[in-house]
């Protein structure tokens, strides 16, 4: 708590991101009270500018777009939660089991780390894409993703597992016949937790990243609202040659306080577990 | 000169590595889906149609020859391989009869051109500002650059293109938002359509650049202010050196090394954004070959295009770590 406070009073980049993210979650909380379905098309006349009804406008597709955001916001982050859990996971065991074995092991591991992390995604998601079809849902694109994207995590949970590998507890460990997996999850885990943490953070930018680019393309399920897919049928309706701006301006404009809040978070819990930049802030 | 032998042979190790891993999951994707790709392109070609069964069995033979989906999936696999090797794909269905190949080639320049200059311009430019920012830590106007360059990195490609369409397309149109050169230019290698691919690909690029500036800028600053307080800068600061060299020589140069590796590593992630941003400007690159095709739903193209770029990337990954040792001696001695 103590950490929080100080944090919000002497970090600028975190207070911004708790404000910026704060944004984000009221409009999802929100979502809970939207007065209309979320796949619902012509709930409301199409095409009105924004107005004290409908405070965003409403779209070709008669949809409020303020609620319609509120629901895509919310089905983006769930995507980059998943994402990011699902990926930590790999990471840690791979990371973990990979410092811990050493050796032969953990040179082989790494290669076929390495080879993983220099495959370029985008070409093998939408290859995915295209093979599934309409069998394509969230939860099987999230679960591709999460299989790309927590290779150079890994690595870095290694490099530290690497160097408690060694250390003398893990050898005291090892002699009050601890097995492997208790010796990793309860000795080695505290240590790489913080590393969890911030790259967590990262991933999690990364993994809506992709989300609001696959579903801009319209290659994810189109009819569930996400802050991608509004911008999609925006763009199939024309919306920006017709001149219904706030079809396509608000989606933008929540993008980008979604992506600042999150990068200012993560950077500034990554300077908050390096200690060399706090001792730079103080002046030292 | 032995040593860097060994050290290529490494690299070239992985490479084949990379490649074979990156073809058997794209074979795998493909065939191991719910989805057969003979009876999708059947209910494409016959859809609008009645036609004979006779007919339809015929085609079902020579599509699945086609895609080489018949056999066990080992016959398949090895088929895959061949084709790979051969760089015969078979030809696109969605335009008949052209081979996939030759789409590819055409395509491939134009991805090349842009990816090499905006990496190459997004590299420098974001190195030597993080370099600076790093080294004069109280200039007010860097702060204010990386705050700008920052704020933009973690922004999706897509958006920061919508973006300048809008801005630079519609509300001040000073360049051309679609197409690769001017429509009704023959391709010829004189100043006017140079220039007309040039100011095409300026939108694109410029794309590619602010993306991905930041990420060079974080880190090159963080490196530099790293070794600003290593002993030798300290120790060249007392003995006299000049300022401009100890920047140069002492700071730059050592920081650069890890941001080379960084520039290998980066590379699929800077293919996936021109993928984007090849779509948004209408840019007649792979990208948006590889997107149109699965509009289209192009089997042998999509497989096409995805294995190639698995591959390019993968070489070109490959082609930089070889020219590594040229800037860090020390890979050369060993």
């Amino acid at each position: 708590m103590k950490i929080l406070r100080d944090l919000l009073r002497y970090n600028r980049e975190f207070l911004a991101g708790v404000v910026l993210l704060g944004i984000i979650l009221t409009m999802i909380g929100l979502s809970l009270f939207s007065p209309f379905d979320e796949r619902t098309i012509f709930a409301v006349p199409p095409d009105m500018p924004p107005s004290l009804d409908h405070w965003f406008g409403t779209t070709s597709r008669g949809q409020d777009v303020f609620w319609q955001l509120t629901a895509a916001l919310r089905n983006t982050l769930a995507f980059g939660i998943l994402v990011a859990v699902i990926s930590r996971l790999i990471a840690l065991v791979v990371g973990l089991t990979s410092g811990y074995l050493g050796g032969k092991v953990d040179q082989a591991i790494m290669a076929a780390n390495d080879t993983i992390g220099a495959l370029p995604h985008i070409p093998i998601l939408l290859l995915v894409y295209f093979v599934m079809r309409d069998q394509m849902s969230w939860v099987v694109l999230a679960l591709v993703a999460a299989l790309l994207g927590w290779s150079h995590d890994s690595r870095l949970i290694r490099s530290v597992a690497l160097g408690l590998r060694t250390r003398e507890f893990t050898r005291h460990a090892v002699f009050s016949g601890m097995r492997t997996l208790q010796i990793l999850v309860r000795e080695h885990l505290p240590y790489v937790v913080p590393i969890l943490f911030f790259t967590a953070m990262n991933n999690l930018i990364w993994a809506i990243g992709l989300e609001v680019t696959l579903s801009i393309l319209g290659f994810s399920d189109i009819n569930r609202p996400s802050v991608g897919g509004m911008i999609y049928w925006a763009n199939s309706h024309s919306a920006m040659v017709s001149g219904i701006w706030w079809w396509i301006a608000f989606p933008m404009v929540f993008v980008v306080i979604l992506f600042l809040g999150l990068f200012m978070l993560a950077m500034s819990i990554n300077e908050y577990i390096d200690p060399r930049s706090r001792l730079a802030r103080m002046g030292a | 000169m032995n040593v860097f032998i060994n050290y290529a042979a490494r690299r070239f190790a992985q490479l084949v590595f990379v490649i074979v891993a990156g073809v058997t999951l794209a074979f795998v994707i493909a065939h191991l889906s719910p989805v057969d790709p003979v009876e999708q392109s059947l209910s494409l070609m016959t859809g609008f149609s009645a036609s004979d069964p006779r007919a339809i069995d015929s085609l079902r033979q020579s599509l699945s020859e086609l895609y080489g989906v018949h056999g066990n999936i080992f016959d398949q696999y090895l088929i895959f391989w061949r084709r790979v090797m051969t760089g015969d794909f078979g030809p696109s269905l969605s335009a008949f009869p052209t081979p996939v190949m030759t789409i590819i080639l055409r395509t491939m320049p134009w991805t090349f051109g842009l990816l090499v200059l905006s990496t190459i311009f997004a590299w420098i430019a974001g190195n030597t500002l993080g370099a600076l920012a790093g080294y004069f830590r109280d200039s007010r106007i860097l702060k204010a650059i990386g705050m700008g360059v920052m704020a933009l990195q973690p922004i999706p490609t897509y958006i920061v293109g919508l973006a300048l369409v809008i801005l630079l397309g519609y509300l001040w149109p000073i360049l051309p938002i679609s197409g690769g050169a001017q429509v009704n230019l023959a391709p010829a290698l004189d100043w006017t359509y140079v220039r007309s691919v040039l100011v095409h690909g300026t939108l694109p690029a410029l794309t590619l650049v602010l993306v991905g500036l930041g990420g060079w800028f974080i880190s090159m600053r963080s490196l530099v202010s790293n070794i600003v307080t290593d002993d030798h800068v300290i120790y060249a600061e007392l003995a006299g050196v000049r300022p401009r060299i100890i920047f140069s020589q002492y700071v730059a140069r050592n920081a650069m090394l890890p941001q080379v590796t960084g520039l290998a590593l980066n590379l699929g992630h800077v293919f996936s954004g021109a993928v984007i941003v090849e779509f948004i400007f209408g840019y007649p690159g792979m990208g948006r070959l590889l997107i149109t095709a699965i509009y289209a739903g192009d089997y042998s193209l999509v497989l096409g295009v995805a294995t190639i770029a698995i591959i390019s990337v993968a070489t070109a990954m490959f082609v930089i770590d070889i020219l590594y040792p040229l800037i860090d001696p020390r890979v050369k001695l060993g």
